[in-house]
């Protein structure tokens, strides 16, 4: 009876192990806040990246449906990869894309878009890089698609890739 | 006798005016050292020089100089970054078990031992 007893008890512990271990790493261990789609973008006011002047995000995000918002960099490798879909959706979408600089030195960041072309709307220069952290970001390439109460509905954390890029078109028909 | 008053009062000056700016920079780091390098590996803002980390400790000194409290400020990241940014996680029902666990193994590993010495028979 003893015996029986130590053996369920040794059985349940090591399913007990098991659950927690399966649905542990399971989880993606990747953090994004979870209630992304209730968040409305904080009105900061940024240097415009060519005349230097101040403005904020009210004064850039009128007159369109949906707005993309990417942190990108010259230095930074996997935002080249992602750039040619940018120019792309500017071309084929009514989305307003803004570009926000970080932590960039003005001439390269020139050279950049002279070589891959601008797809930006606006760019904003954010040199310290509070401005990423202000709006919830985690480095350079991310992206922020927000509907037209600029709340931001999606949340691209890494480059903009095709599964990513189609997602994103699958959004903006909807 | 003179030069030993002004010394003093230097001293006391000085430690006075230092005492100041160092209350300031506790807080910052006591924030910092409470908030989680995301992009890092087991480090706090703190400890690194991350780009990220870099930038977040820059927010935390703007966030305090504008006057906002140590909470407001967890608040506010907590708000951007979920719950994970914090190194002092709430209890909530993802983590009961954490919590509660050592609680458990305490209180059964306490019966098991009375029982074993025979305590609570003899009661």
């Amino acid at each position: 009876m003893k015996n029986q007893y130590y053996k369920f008890s040794i059985v349940t512990f090591f399913i007990f192990i098991f659950l927690i271990f399966y649905y542990g790493l399971k989880q993606k261990n990747f953090y994004t806040p979870e209630d992304i789609s209730i968040k409305t973008l904080p009105n900061l006011f940024l240097k415009d990246f060519y005349t230097n002047n101040e403005t904020s995000f009210n004064d850039i995000l009128i007159d369109s449906n949906y707005y993309l918002i990417n942190i990108w960099a010259s230095w930074c490798l996997p935002c080249r990869e992602e750039h040619t879909y940018l120019v792309q959706l500017k071309k084929n979408s009514p989305i307003k894309i803004i570009g926000i600089n970080y932590k960039d030195k003005k001439d390269n960041a020139l050279k950049f878009l002279d070589e891959f072309e601008n797809p930006y709307f606006t760019i904003l220069n954010d040199k310290n890089g509070t401005a990423s952290i202000e709006i919830g970001a985690y480095g350079v390439p991310e992206s922020l698609i927000l509907n037209k109460e600029k709340k931001i509905i999606k949340k691209i954390i890494g480059p903009i890739d095709k599964k990513k890029f189609n997602e994103i078109k699958k959004l903006l028909k909807k | 006798m003179k030069i030993k008053l002004i010394i003093s009062i230097f001293f006391l000056f000085f430690t006075f005016f230092n005492s100041s700016i160092s209350d300031e920079l506790k807080l910052e780091n006591k924030i910092n050292k409470n908030l989680r390098c995301l992009i890092c590996q087991g480090q706090s803002i703190y400890d690194s020089q991350s780009d990220f980390a870099e930038s977040m400790k820059l927010v935390v000194k703007q966030k305090i100089n504008s006057g906002m409290s140590e909470e407001e400020i967890y608040s506010f990241f907590k708000m951007q970054y979920g719950e994970w940014i914090l190194y002092d996680p709430q209890f909530n029902t993802k983590n009961f078990a954490l919590w509660l666990l050592p609680i458990v193994i305490f209180l059964v590993g306490g019966i098991i031992i009375l029982a074993k010495f025979g305590v609570l028979k003899k009661r």
